[in-house]
């Protein structure tokens, strides 16, 4: 890749200096948080554009707020009710958009290399909220630096990632994110829902929690429900059993994770999800912080400041 | 040979030429050395002696020194989408990328909108063959109406009207009873039948080779064994019922040994494989660039491996280019939604040329062998260079190097899985049933001074 990153497709065009210098960059964006008017004029007058191919709520809404933070204009297309509904490709849509010479577009979508595609087609950077089962790289961000922030380092961390591993784009791009930044991974889920050689990604995996003791740390995923119908796993009810996060299994110094939207009382008990071990509100928090240092670096930043992989 | 006619081309004159100085490759007929071969009226006249046979009067002259003059070769496994998808290829197209890659006579799929599953189909087909096909050109029809799996088409008809044989391809022909019934026609009707193998309660959704590299994008793997299971099955039917089966684009080392222990038991079944799967893994597929997604998948280089072994001990008798053309903007979306195929017919003897035989995996005798070995499985006449043979040659410059899509292709899409590759192995000339069917611009006829890549311009200086 060249000296300057211009878009962030995957967490593999990131090296760990690459991630610390996002993740510092989020801390002074941090503090704009705290502040009574929200803003800098960082990215005043830029056009950013969210094309949300799948339906979302906190990555979308943190990426709006972001950009409004950093003072861009912000174009919110989504599938329904626009032009992608009247059956225009992917390729159109996003031609038609560039033509506005928007700084950046943010891409969701429900199909793998999406947002790469988008990135051929376009002169602005191409930001990825998430293509398919594949990678979710500001989550993956947002998660590491959350981390950080409570346990200063990733270094030695043992980090357990419990549930859907298949179907899961946060998995793919956190088994990443966290073994760069020095974490050591394991994922557990049943059988059915981890992908066969997903050891390759760096990991262990494991179909049972009898070892949960061991992590430092829990990353709990979504459990959909239509993996029920689809007998990836016999029934709600044998999930919980098997595979539910809660009070009884963790020990009060095990810290809890989940991108959300959870499944209350199926993957995550009411308790824990509500207990201060867990960190979710602050991954919600971070989400705005991530976002903004993401464009920042890919808009503002200097060319050394996005260092990438390889 | 068969009363009936099962290979179709447009009209042409018999060529006469004289290729001097070739070394001359045709495994079976025992000649591997420097020759001059005479081709008067599409037939080979004489075989001679490098630089001994006088230049005819009315004959070209190629002077071919240190390029290799083969048997042309024969394609079982070409998509010409033609009737209904014309704007992916059609027979002129189609044969056009075939000539060019020195192909002699290719057999089309039954796949099309509407399925070759009718005697009146095949006829049209037969029809437009006869007017524009630039190579010979043969047709299978469908083993099941519709490609649906669940009646047989009306298979001695079809055989009788001039379809080579059958396929669901596309398609496998999912329930063992309904494929049982046609290995029993197959009795009455004759014909081989050719099966593309595919469990789908196994391949599912998938849209490639299950592995690590699926498991790191997230995609939905095709598990070797949906593939390796049916070739079982259907070996073990063929045997029972004492059919001819052919096993279409294998691409795993479980099928690989299917087949070897089904011909073990006696079973008359034979194999293919492609171009692509013999070159390239789904290492490939991990920049998700659409030209890499094909049915069967790309799958792992072991795999890779068993296939080229395969074809090197004659488990896997032929290659096949399964030439699947798609459109630009088909091709231009996300890797799930892209249809599955990648042509192959311009660039499958360079690939493996390329890749196989320069390094020394593949012998180039064993190559041209398995390359022309498609006519005898399918009933249909081997290409040999042999005097009184119908001319069926191709002259290839092994040594020329070329970037694949340069020059754009013959074929009217461009989703090849080697475009952007440096290969060596141009090919020259390529007469197919006695008639030039295709001829690099730069190779002009001579009076024996200018080599095949003098330009015309030069030679006309010369002059």
């Amino acid at each position: 890749m060249s000296d300057h990153a211009r878009h962030l497709i995957s967490i593999d065009d990131l090296d760990r200096a690459g991630i610390e210098r996002v993740l510092d960059r989020a801390e002074s964006f941090a503090e704009i948080s705290g502040r009574e008017i929200k803003k800098v004029p960082a990215l005043r007058g830029r056009t950013i554009v969210n094309l949300f191919y799948e339906a979302s709520t906190r990555t979308s809404s943190s990426f709006e707020i972001a950009a409004k933070r950093l003072s861009a204009d912000v174009v919110n297309v989504k599938s329904s009710g626009s032009s992608i509904e009247k059956g225009e490709s992917l390729k159109d849509t996003v031609q038609t958009l560039s033509a506005y010479d928007p700084a950046a577009i943010v891409i969701r979508s429900p199909h793998v290399g999406a947002a790469k595609l988008v990135a051929g087609w376009t002169d602005a950077a191409v930001i990825n909220a998430g293509d398919g089962k594949h990678e979710h790289p500001t989550q993956a961000l947002l998660d590491v630096y959350t981390l950080r922030r409570r346990l200063r380092t990733l270094d030695d961390v043992n980090i357990w990632i419990v549930g859907d591993v298949s179907h899961s784009r946060v998995a793919r791009s956190n088994i990443l994110a966290f073994t760069r930044m020095g974490a050591r991974v394991t994922v557990c889920g049943p059988p059915t829902l981890l992908p066969r050689e997903i050891e390759s990604l760096g990991c262990d995996s494991t179909v049972t929690l009898d070892r949960v003791q061991e992590a430092d740390v829990v990353y709990v995923l979504r459990m959909q429900h239509e993996r029920m119908t689809q007998s990836f796993v016999p029934s709600l009810r044998e999930y919980a059993a098997r595979y539910q996060i809660n009070e009884r299994r963790l020990s009060p110094s095990q810290l809890v994770m989940h991108p959300g939207p959870v499944n209350r009382g199926v993957e995550l008990s009411g308790a824990t999800i509500d207990s201060p071990q867990a960190l979710i509100g602050a991954q919600v928090k971070a989400g705005v912080a991530v976002r903004m240092a993401v464009l920042y670096e890919l808009l503002v930043g200097a060319p050394s400041l996005m260092a990438v992989a390889g | 040979m068969s009363p009936v006619e099962r290979l179709f081309s447009r009209p042409g004159v018999g060529a006469d030429i004289l290729i001097r100085n070739a070394c001359v490759l045709d495994p079976r007929s025992g000649i591997d050395g420097a020759h001059d071969v005479l081709i008067r009226g599409g037939e080979i006249a004489e075989i001679a002696a490098a630089g001994t046979l006088p230049a005819p009067g009315g004959a070209d002259t190629v002077d071919a020194a240190g390029k290799h003059l083969f048997p042309a070769f024969v394609d079982p496994h070409v998509h010409l989408r033609t009737p209904g998808q014309e704007y992916k290829e059609d027979i002129d197209s189609g044969t056009a990328a075939a000539a060019a890659g020195g192909y002699c006579a290719i057999v089309a799929m039954p796949n099309t909108t509407p399925t070759v599953d009718t005697a009146s189909v095949v006829n049209s087909l037969i029809a437009e063959a006869s007017v524009r096909a630039r190579v010979p050109t043969g047709f299978l029809a469908s083993i099941t109406r519709g490609l649906r799996g669940e009646e047989l088409t009306e298979m001695a008809e079809l055989r009788d009207v001039g379809a080579i044989g059958f396929t669901d391809d596309g398609k496998p022909v999912t329930s063992a009873g309904m494929l049982r019934r046609a290995l029993q026609y197959q009795r009455l009707s004759g014909g081989i039948i050719a099966l593309h193998e595919e469990d789908p309660a196994l391949s599912g959704d998938g849209v490639m080779h299950e592995g690590a590299v699926s498991a790191r994008l997230g995609m939905a793997g095709i598990p070797s064994l949906s593939e390796s299971t049916m070739v079982a099955r259907d070996a073990a039917l063929g045997l029972y019922e004492d059919a001819r089966v052919h096993f279409q684009h294998l691409s795993c080392v479980e099928s690989v040994h299917a087949l070897a222990e089904a011909k073990a038991q006696g079973a008359k079944v034979s194999g293919e494989a492609s171009p692509h799967h013999l070159t390239l893994t789904d290492e490939a597929v991990r920049c998700t660039d659409s030209r890499f997604k094909m049915n069967p998948p790309l799958r792992a280089e072991s795999d890779r491996r068993a296939l080229i072994e395969g074809l090197r001990s004659g488990v896997i008798e032929c290659v096949a280019t399964d030439h699947a053309p798609h459109a630009r903007y088909e091709k231009e979306v996300p890797f799930e939604q892209a249809p599955m195929g990648t042509i192959g017919l311009e660039t499958a003897f360079a690939a493996i040329y390329t890749e196989l035989v320069v390094p020394g995996v593949l012998g180039l005798e064993t190559l041209i062998e398995r390359m022309t070995a498609g006519g005898a499985l399918y009933g249909l006449h081997t290409p040999r260079i042999a005097p009184g043979a119908t001319a069926d040659v191709c002259l290839i410059d092994t040594e020329a190097a070329w970037t694949v899509g340069e020059n754009g292709y013959a074929s009217k899409s461009a989703n090849c899985s080697f475009d952007g590759m440096r290969l060596r192995g141009r090919v020259l000339l390529t007469i197919a049933g006695g008639v030039i069917a295709h001829r690099q611009p730069m190779l002009v006829a001579s009076d024996g001074g200018a080599g095949p890549r003098a330009t015309g311009a030069r030679n006309r200086a010369a002059r």
